[in-house]
């Protein structure tokens, strides 16, 4: 059912994106829609464009991994539309034409900024396509059973397809009707969670039985660990410093698996684990036997006690009943880590063990983001807080929907249309991750497929119309991005920076090439990202989105003395220090099979570096450049 | 479909009030933003204080984060949309009135 209601929604997509793209006959029409859409549907598509595979994917997925934490995502997404509303929409449709680079170079018709910002959107639109691409794999591996690598090119060609016939005008369409999609179906599922409550044995509505894992008791004989119950035999032991963990090797009956090693004073107890080991001959065991269709990883995650309770009754709950249930400090979830490393004989081994974590602890942040922990991991936390407030009031594909309303008012107004349809959905994230931490559905090896994996514990349809959404989402975004790629690629590099003398029907056929281009490279980079969390790539995309372009903004907005090799200069500063800082740092090396603990940057988000150093750039180049200055006369200032 | 016309947008007498009005709620917003994130830092077990109907305060700030916002938009929609709607002899010099 899942299959065919994506099918019906690609094909409708696809059929919408030839009949716009047969009326599409200028390179207005092309890259800014004409300039004629409606300030509400412009409002639901920023929704539909904005709500990327991060946020549903990627935030409900961090939020039923680490609690509270992800919720800091949605926090920080929804205030950056602050900024947008209250110093950029309005001026950027004032002064732009089609892509974020007319914005900044409209007061001084400059070739150094052209460049600077064409290099920038592009970029950024691919740092922020990676994820997306990413989430496209994800999805695609449960749902039509295929590679995560055709998952990926599937929905690559299918979004080179929808901007290549009408550009703007499709995007925009298929964002509308993603955005509202969503919005609509998302509540539903939270409605859905609410219904269901509260049980400490959750079994999807009776679908999936649930699983007790085993403890076993243990004692330490001459320095050898050993297992008091008989038939046990402990074949060698593992401490993951990484991981903070310790795990034993246990066979019993000639079936091999991973134990998580607890001590608690003279005590030791082993608690069973899920693990995936791939034998040095390459054969694949899952928790102990062959990989098979019966024998895959456990879904998990579950309550062990409400309020102290540990059986409460099920009923019906009430959203804030959720959430206050959640936040008791008597209340323990049972939650799921991860952790890799080589045994003795050889094999590559990834063990999933659990954690109990009370609500308390759960419901602030802290989990993920070492609020308490050492002052660099405090300035980590102020750095993804920087940039995602910061970051998407300078996200191309967020600024060129600016120019597809007919005035400035307009573009004020489908902000607030935006605002109010983002902050409900992320209001909505908090509900959707803590039902899928508690539901019993968590895949183990892939947080980001909480939300589709949740719905699918209620019904096959809600879970078809879900993941139909979610490709929807994907594909909406994905088309933003790769029109503001391809525009700043033909109109801000060829047309403009080149001067290549362009006829209308040459700078559509420049736009579409440029798609063809940029979707592909988007297909060979979500292949080569496999695995990462959707959300920490996209706060990342924002960091270089904030640090290259949000200063040029504000300050070409705000400060007289703004210079055109100022703004150039800050912008190629803000991409090239984000870019270093996130080359180097802990996750990227992790990422690249290197020890994290090796990387030469020691904290993962570089905005709090990278954004003030932008902004000094600009004011020390522009003061130094006072004389040299030239503005467009007659442009504003 | 709703749609209005593309048209080029003239000299806006009420831009600079609207600007001010801007610079002045995002000011606020970030004060209150900060507020969140210092919160966090100086005092995080503060966060799991229970504040109202069993929500903590990690719950009720990042909400209230979210609903401020929301409020804000509304507000700055309505003054922006009444200064628009004043007769231009009404406003100062650059919409300052």
């Amino acid at each position: 059912m899942a299959i065919v209601a994506f099918f019906i929604f690609v094909a409708f997509v696809l059929g919408l994106s030839f009949y716009l793209g047969s009326r599409t006959k200028t390179s207005s029409g092309y890259y800014a829609a004409g300039g004629q859409i409606h300030w509400s549907v412009n409002g639901v598509a920023f929704a539909g464009d904005y709500l990327s595979a991060a946020s549903f994917l990627g935030i409900c997925g961090m939020i039923a991994t680490f609690g509270y934490d992800g919720f800091l995502y949605s926090i920080g997404f929804l205030a950056g539309w602050i900024v947008a509303l209250f110093v950029v929409a309005e001026p950027m449709k004032r002064l732009g034409k089609y892509t974020f680079t007319d914005a900044v170079d409209a007061k001084f018709n400059s070739r150094g900024i052209k460049l600077a910002a064409a290099i920038s959107t592009l970029v950024v639109s691919i740092c922020y396509l990676i994820p997306q691409m990413v989430g496209a794999g994800v999805l695609v591996e449960p749902l039509l059973g295929m590679a995560h690598h055709w998952g990926v090119i599937m929905v690559g060609a299918i979004v080179i397809i929808i901007v290549a016939t009408a550009g703007m005008a499709s995007t925009t369409w298929v964002q509308f009707i993603k955005g509202a999609m969503l919005i609509v179906f998302s509540t539903v599922l939270v409605v859905a969670i609410c219904v269901r409550g509260f049980s400490t044995k959750p079994d999807q509505g009776g679908q999936v039985p649930f699983h007790e894992y085993a403890t076993l008791e243990a004692r330490e004989v001459e320095g050898r660990l050993a297992v008091t119950e008989p038939g046990w035999e402990v074949v060698e032991t593992q401490e993951v410093r990484a991981a903070d963990a310790a795990f034993a090797k246990l066979s019993r009956e000639g079936r091999v698996t991973w134990w998580l090693i607890r001590r608690d004073g003279d005590r030791i107890t082993l608690d069973e684990t899920e693990s995936i080991i791939v034998l040095s001959n390459g054969t694949k065991l899952i928790n102990g036997a062959s990989e098979s269709p019966t024998n895959t990883l456990r879904q998990v995650g579950n309550l062990e006690r409400l309020r102290g309770d540990p059986d409460p009754a099920s009923h019906r709950i009430s959203p804030i009943e959720l959430l206050a249930g959640m936040s008791d400090k008597e209340t323990l979830v049972k939650r799921w880590s991860e952790a890799s490393f080589t045994d003795r004989e050889g094999a590559r081994a990834t063990v999933y063990f659990p954690t109990v974590t009370a609500g308390n602890v759960l419901m602030r942040p802290g989990l993920k983001f070492k609020v308490q922990g050492t002052p660099l991991e405090k300035l980590d936390f102020v750095s993804l807080m920087l940039a995602l407030f910061l970051g998407t009031a300078a996200l191309p594909h967020i600024l060129i929907r600016y120019y597809t309303v007919p005035s400035p008012a307009a573009a004020r107004k489908s902000t607030i249309v935006a605002i109010v349809a983002i902050g409900f959905f992320y209001i909505l994230t908090l509900f959707m991750g803590l039902g899928a931490m508690i539901n019993g559905v968590m895949n183990p090896a892939d947080g980001n497929m909480a939300a589709p994996l949740l719905a699918r514990s209620f019904n096959s349809l809600l879970f078809a119309i879900i993941s139909a959404i979610a490709f929807s989402t994907v594909l909406g975004t994905v088309s933003g991005l790769i029109v503001a790629a391809s525009g700043a690629v033909a109109h801000d590099f060829c047309d403009r920076f080149l001067g290549a003398r362009m006829d209308d029907r040459q700078k559509i056929r420049a736009g579409k090439l440029s798609a063809f281009a940029v979707g592909t490279l988007a297909i060979v980079l979500g292949i080569a990202f496999k695995g990462m969390n959707i959300s920490f790539l996209v706060g990342l995309a924002f960091a270089v989105a904030a640090s290259a372009n949000l200063p040029a903004i504000l300050m070409l907005l705000f400060w007289r003395k703004t210079t055109a090799r100022g703004i150039t200069a800050s912008i190629i500063t803000g991409v090239v220090l984000s870019l270093g800082l996130i080359f180097f740092s802990p996750d990227m090396y992790k990422q690249f099979g290197l020890d994290p603990t090796t990387a030469p940057i020691p904290f993962n988000n570089p905005g709090l570096v990278s954004i003030p150093t932008s902004f000094v750039v600009l004011v020390v180049v522009s003061l130094l450049t006072q004389k040299g200055s030239t503005r467009v006369a007659g442009a504003p200032t | 479909m709703l749609h209005e016309p593309a048209g080029q947008s003239g000299p806006d007498p009420a831009a600079a009030y609207k600007a001010r009005l801007g610079i002045w709620m995002f000011l606020l917003y970030c004060v209150v933003y900060a507020g969140f994130v210092v919160i966090n830092l100086a005092r995080p077990v503060l966060m799991e204080r229970i504040v109202v109907a069993g929500l903590n305060l990690a719950v009720v700030y990042g909400m209230g984060l979210i609903l401020f916002a929301v409020v804000l938009a509304f507000i700055y929609d309505w003054a922006c949309r009444r200064r628009e709607a004043a007769p231009s002899d009404t406003l100062g010099k650059g919409g300052r009135g």
